[in-house]
């Protein structure tokens, strides 16, 4: 395999880049629904791509992710169908949860992923769990946790990082820092010098990344991967990111934040710079790069019509599913 | 009650937000609480300020007439900041405090049930805990298990807990300013889909209260008492309202309070209907409803025509796609069928 200037193989460039492009498209998409009125409470992962994708770069089927409201990015990085996904988006049987779940609850257990979660910071103590499973069978599985700033506030966090720290257990802690929890800041919401240096308190090595280099992600990420698959235990990361678009569909973000600093991150944007990268570093020519892009929009709109030509579910999944008995 | 001729039409959100305003000019004990109550926190020298107002936008206005200091915004941290309140409220402060869903009540359910319930009665009734919680709730949004919930059923398990579930506008305002005032700790339950209803109904200027523990009677009928509760009120009337085309007399409760609960004015409404369903969007089991349809069973037996009749969604989690989540909402036709069923 062709190893490039910083020692990421080729096949680990594309897929990287390639998978941020996708996700955009899918968002741009599912906005698109949403304002089409077709699902509702759907939160916006644009901006945030390279966060879970430099991270999910080391992971195999068969470790796991666990999401929050916001995790189609997640979801995609972990290597789930997007034609099930947008089915899920609109509540059809085809979709990765049958349409029982939707936007907040994706969920692929073939692929590793256990779930976003819409209960924020719920997530945390599950995926500690998880750790601990691997743990407890032996196996080099690793488990990674996405949450916000906001999550990093509850106490889920905190009872979960400080028992990933005594049991040693092959977790890492990805707090996606979007600088805002619906309207709240995180200078105004986090007491302390940072989110990352909370993991101090629970010995835990923590590190702040770029969260718009997909490179840096996926320096940091391999690091705290390979930590976690040793048996040498967690990890924190603080990756700090922007999220483009409101909260949810109908907030306007410049309600509590300026022009200036949108436009400070999207100057920032991790495709455009990864663009930049492939090019300066004659990984891919611009023609290539097209292809890639006309590719994943040709996926996405192919996702969109199998979503919309499935069927909703049958009536009779209202009452499956609640228990595997129930007598 | 406060009767007035004059029509004064405010939104269910409105109604709520007056009566917070009125309640803090009053009584300056009076604060509030919760995630982006006020939206923005910490810019007001970047003249950012109120820029959500809260979720739903209960407190929009708030923080610019009474300042930071009695309307925080708070980190998303439930256990801590409603456990905050309970403290606040022991000590000498008026707290509302907002959970933005009432599912997120697992996050600080200890804070709730273990000590706002129980310090009172543990204490040997040496405290007061003027407390208010104020939730969203309901289902029939798209928005799945988790933001869908109706969970007044379970806190009316709880004994040293109140229960308010307003049916509209006016309600919303009298019981909301009831609640704040209340020295006991109440939970007040707002319906997500009736804050988008736009319900023609008078809600006075002026502060005013609406009892906790009282129910009332909204549609007088002979033939059937439907019970509804909050947002199923809406339904059982629509109900009525189709059942009165069709000939049939149904009577209409909207019980307002889950706890206390207004026993007297179900069991003589159903003493002379000698008929009675129950509308709740709660699950079934262990229900407001299961409790309403054991009154009635063991309290006016001798009355019933034919058995109490429950119209609850079933027993499983809400669903998200819409067609799965129509089937598990509550309906007119529905309650319809019911009525049916117990009129024989
Ligand atoms: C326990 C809980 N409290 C409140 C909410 C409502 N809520 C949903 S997302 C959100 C903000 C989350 O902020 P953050 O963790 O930074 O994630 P981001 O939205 O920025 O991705 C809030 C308050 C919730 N879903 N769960
Ligand atoms: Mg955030």
């Amino acid at each position: 395999m062709a190893t490039t200037t910083i020692g990421i193989d080729r096949d680990t460039l594309l897929w990287m880049y390639k998978t941020m492009v996708i996700i955009r498209r899918f968002e741009e998409q599912s906005k698109r629904e949403a304002d089409a009125g077709k699902l509702r409470g759907m939160h916006s992962s644009i901006g945030q791509e390279a966060v879970p994708v430099g991270v999910c770069a080391h992971l195999r089927d068969d470790d796991y992710v666990l999401g929050t409201h916001r995790s189609h990015h997640h979801c995609i990085a972990k290597g789930l169908d997007i034609n099930q996904m947008m089915a899920e988006l609109l509540g059809k049987s085809t979709g990765t949860n049958k349409g029982k779940g939707g936007t907040m609850h994706i969920a692929d257990i073939d692929k590793g992923m256990l779930g976003a979660n819409g209960v924020v910071g719920s997530n945390i103590p599950v995926a500690t769990g998880v750790g601990l499973s691997a743990k407890v069978r032996g196996t080099d599985q690793v488990s990674v946790v996405f949450f916000g700033d906001g999550a990093a506030n509850q106490g889920t966090l905190h009872e979960a990082m400080n028992l990933a720290g005594i049991w040693k257990l092959p977790v890492i802690f990805v707090c996606e820092n979007n600088r805002y929890a619906e309207s709240t800041p995180v200078e105004y919401s986090v007491a302390g010098e940072s989110i990352a240096a909370r993991a101090e308190g629970y010995d835990m090595p923590s590190v702040i990344a770029d969260g718009q280099s997909v490179l840096e992600m996926y320096e940091i990420g391999g690091e705290a991967v390979a930590r976690a698959r040793a048996g040498d235990g967690p990890t924190f990361i603080e990756a700090q990111t922007y999220r483009y678009h409101g909260h949810f569909g109908a907030d306007d973000p410049l309600a509590y934040r300026t022009q200036e600093e949108e436009d400070y991150y999207e100057a920032r944007d991790c495709i455009s710079t990864m663009v930049s990268y492939l090019l300066e570093n004659d990984v891919l020519a611009q023609d290539e790069i097209e292809a890639i892009d006309a590719a994943a929009l040709a996926d996405v709109v192919e996702a969109t019509r199998f979503a919309d030509e499935s069927p909703f579910p049958n009536d009779g999944e209202l009452t499956t599913d609640v228990y595997i008995s129930y007598a | 009650m406060v009767t007035e001729t004059a029509t004064r039409n405010l939104s269910y959100i409105q109604a709520i937000n007056e009566a917070l305003r009125q309640e803090m000019s009053r009584d300056p004990a009076v604060i509030v609480m919760g995630e982006d109550v006020a939206g923005g926190a910490g810019r007001e020298d970047q003249g950012i300020i109120d820029s959500w107002g809260g979720p739903m936008r209960l407190t929009k206005g708030l923080i610019t007439e009474f300042g930071a200091d009695r309307v925080r915004d708070t980190p998303i941290s439930e256990a801590g900041f409603i456990g905050a309140g309970v403290g606040a409220a022991a000590t000498g402060l008026r707290p509302v405090v907002e959970l933005m869903y009432v599912s997120f009540f697992g996050v600080c359910a200890d804070q709730i049930t273990n000590n706002a319930a129980k310090m009172r009665y543990m204490f040997g009734g040496k405290i007061t805990l003027p407390l208010t919680i104020m939730t969203g709730m309901g289902a029939g949004l798209n928005t799945a298990a988790q933001h869908s919930e109706t969970l007044y059923s379970i806190f009316t398990h709880f004994p040293g807990l109140k229960g308010v579930v307003p049916s509209d506008p006016y309600t919303a305002k009298g019981l909301m300013i009831s609640a704040i005032r209340d020295d006991d700790p109440v939970i007040l339950f707002n319906n997500r889909q009736l804050m988008g209803i736009s319900a023609n109904v008078h809600v006075p200027e002026e502060a005013y209260e609406f009892p906790i523990g009282k129910a009332r009677i909204l549609r007088e009928g002979d033939d059937v008492t439907l019970v509804g509760i909050g947002y199923t009120t809406y339904i059982a009337d629509q109900a009525a309202g189709l059942l009165a085309d069709d000939g049939i007399s149904a009577e209409v409760i909207d019980l307002l309070s889950t706890s206390p609960m207004d026993e007297e004015t179900i069991l003589e409404s159903v003493q002379r209907t000698r008929k009675v369903v129950i509308v709740d969007e709660d699950y079934p089991r262990c229900s407001v409803a299961s409790d309403i349809s054991a009154l009635v069973a063991e309290q006016a037996f001798d009355y019933l025509d034919a058995p109490p009749v429950r119209v609850n969604p079933p027993h499983t989690s809400v669903p998200y796609s819409r067609p799965l989540e129509a089937l598990y909402m509550p309906t007119p036709d529905k309650v319809i069928d019911a009525v049916n069923e117990v009129m024989g």
